[in-house]
């Protein structure tokens, strides 16, 4: 299959899942716009976990986005879903530009641990803002599109749907794009060993950059969906355990494929209806052993089910084991 | 004069028991190399348990001198227990896994400990304040404090003391640092490493629980304890460096004093200074303030 027609075969189906939009009951439409906003943040972890880092603070990401868009909904009155969408994605991308040199010198432990202390810092901060409306938040109306006002629920339930899906789509398409291209590879290279980057003549540093800032552009975006969605912000969109939500996914997809992380985020969002279902109260407990029971027994995530059997022979080997020398007690 | 002093005061209150969760934490990071995310649960779980034997003992008439002991006894001797068995039975399965795989396992412990509390305790607020006051009230300098709060700091004293002790000046405590520095070394030089983790986790676990015993009876306990205790203890074993006692210490102190300092000047400010100090720590001295640069292989 060449390039274009892969690319236009991806793009077909994105149109199917739109239109398949139209025949699915109303309760699984909400929930598909949930997974698919979830999906397009942590496509974004994904993306940056291919240099080998964990980001556990893309909640920061995600309320700038989210509280960004509200903002000018209120402010300037921008309700255009598409707009709110593109809103979303710059703010989440300009604090990504600005944080992304900064953190990119870390790795391991401490990467994740930076992150997660950048968005309790903005989480701190929200939480007394009561301008913002404090830990209560404030509630944003519903968005229109081209104009046009959805008055039946229905419609506009769809139309968020509709958005959410396409906007994922078009990010999963980029990542497909961006993960075969030379920085993409490269990404890959300075997770396997980022010294060694460096000593072949290329910044390891600009390339982490790069992939977080392209992380941060799709929390933004998702940040955005999600307000949509809910119609209402509050601090709790920086909260860490937000950030470890999206984490979960990123990690039951796997860095395989990227249809598995919206296989992923789906799945996530049925097990955590059907517990509420079925035991409510207990949704963490049954969150908690689906991600033991994951790192268990698929530890390369659920995209292992159908590209491992043709990836095996390329698989990287496993790193070499890095003793530290004179940690302190 | 009486501000600061009040200040100064309130902060040792606060990094008393915060310095004995970051212990823990710190201890289990040492020796497993886990930064282990379920650690605020135990803390939870400790204050839960100390709450339910202080009840226990206060609905039988019984003194609340014999309650505080109860309390710190059954609940030092439930979570080493725990600690025992979530290392053997769960933890070890993972070994030998990325670093942050093992972050995300006791992610997964820390979502399920969160429901299990829930599922025993219910979810409204539990309140043991009988051993609050068992100190009575005591005059210091023109300023009144509950006896108990100021007893609060010898006891953390001397449970770093103890640690500290135990660590340096113990053959025990000279296998485990040696198993902090090189854990294949010693394991080729005849020490048995797994009753190390064991041991070391089912220690950090005691901390944890000890510290949520200690403040149990100052607090509320309610759901929602573990998510913030644990956030604040990173930033503690963030800023005195992971694995380090001193640094434990230190940095405990240092978010004590700026919990006390923005409750009394701006209290708009308290979570963000902690963060603002644990990011710029990171910024300028990742690897914590105590904490020695580490060589790495290529």
């Amino acid at each position: 299959m060449t390039r274009s027609t892969y690319l236009f075969s991806l793009v077909c189906l994105i149109i199917a899942a739109v239109l398949f939009g139209r025949v699915i009951p109303a309760w699984t439409l909400s929930l598909a716009t949930v997974a698919a906003s979830n999906a397009l943040i942590a496509l974004g972890i994904v993306v940056l976990s291919r240099t080998g880092n964990v980001s556990f603070g893309q909640g920061l990401f995600f309320a700038a986005g989210g509280y960004g868009v509200a903002l000018l909904a209120h402010s300037w009155g921008i309700t255009d879903a598409v707009l709110q969408v593109v809103i979303g994605a710059v703010c989440g991308g300009v604090l990504g530009l600005i944080i992304g040199p900064l953190i990119a010198r870390y790795t391991g432990i401490f990467f994740g641990m930076l992150t997660l202390a950048l968005s309790m810092v903005l989480y701190g901060a929200l939480v007394k803002t009561t301008v913002l409306g404090g830990s209560d938040g404030f509630n944003v109306g519903r968005p229109t599109l081209f104009g046009t006002a959805f008055t039946d629920p229905r419609d506009a339930d769809f139309m968020l749907y509709a958005v959410s899906v396409v906007a994922t789509g078009l990010a999963g398409i980029a990542a497909t794009v961006f993960f075969r291209s030379q920085l993409g590879l490269m990404s890959l290279a300075v997770r396997e060993n980022n010294l060694r980057v460096e000593y072949l003549g290329t910044s390891a540093n600009r390339i982490v950059t790069i992939n977080f800032v392209i992380a941060a552009i799709f929390a933004g975006a998702s940040g955005a969906l999600s307000l949509m969605a809910q119609r209402h912000i509050d601090p709790q969109f920086a909260y860490w355990t937000t950030s470890g939500e999206f984490v979960f996914i990123a990690i039951l997809a796997g860095s395989q494929s990227v249809a598995a992380v919206f296989v992923a985020s789906l799945a996530l969002e049925l097990v955590r209806s059907f517990s509420n279902l079925y035991l409510p109260n207990t949704w963490q407990l049954v969150l908690g052993l689906f991600l033991l029971a994951v790192i268990l027994f698929l530890p390369r995530g659920i995209g292992s089910l159908w590209t491992s059997a043709k990836r095996k022979p390329n698989e990287p080997p496993p790193s070499p084991v890095i003793v530290e020398k004179g940690s302190a007690t | 004069m009486n501000f600061f002093l009040t200040i100064i005061l309130d902060g040792l209150i606060e990094a008393s028991w915060l310095f004995i969760v970051a212990l823990g934490l710190t201890l289990v990071f040492g020796v497993l190399k886990i930064l282990n995310i379920a650690h605020g649960s135990f803390y939870a779980l400790g204050a839960y348990l100390a709450a339910t034997a202080v009840t226990f003992v206060a609905a039988r008439g019984l003194p609340p001198a014999l309650g505080f002991v109860v309390m710190l006894v059954s609940v030092a001797i439930i979570a080493a227990l725990i600690g025992l068995v979530l290392e053997r039975g769960l933890l070890k399965m993972f070994y030998g896994r990325d670093e942050v795989v093992l972050l995300l396992v006791t992610y997964a412990v820390f979502l399920m400990l969160e429901d299990i509390t829930k599922l025993i305790w219910g979810v409204n607020p539990i309140y043991a304040n009988q051993p609050y006051e068992l100190f009575g009230n005591v005059e210091f300098a023109g300023l009144f404090y509950v006896g108990y709060d100021l007893a609060l700091i010898p006891m953390s004293i001397a449970i770093g003391l103890a640690v500290w002790f135990g660590l340096n000046r113990t053959v025990t405590g000279k296998i485990v640092s040696a198993v902090i520095h090189n854990a294949e070394m010693s394991a080729s030089m005849g020490v048995r490493i797994n009753r190390v983790y064991a041991i070391a986790f089912a220690v950090g676990v005691l901390l944890a629980a000890l510290a949520g015993a200690l403040t149990a009876p100052k607090i509320s306990v309610q759901p929602g304890l573990s998510s913030e205790v644990i956030i604040l203890s990173f930033a503690i074993v963030v800023i005195g460096g992971l694995g380090s006692v001193e640094g434990a210490a230190v940095g405990a102190i240092l978010v004590g004093m700026a919990r006390a300092a923005s409750v009394h000047l701006l209290p708009q400010a308290e979570l963000f200074m902690i963060y603002l100090i644990m990011a710029a720590v990171l910024m300028f001295k990742p690897e914590g303030l105590f904490r020695r640069e580490t060589a790495r292989r290529i």
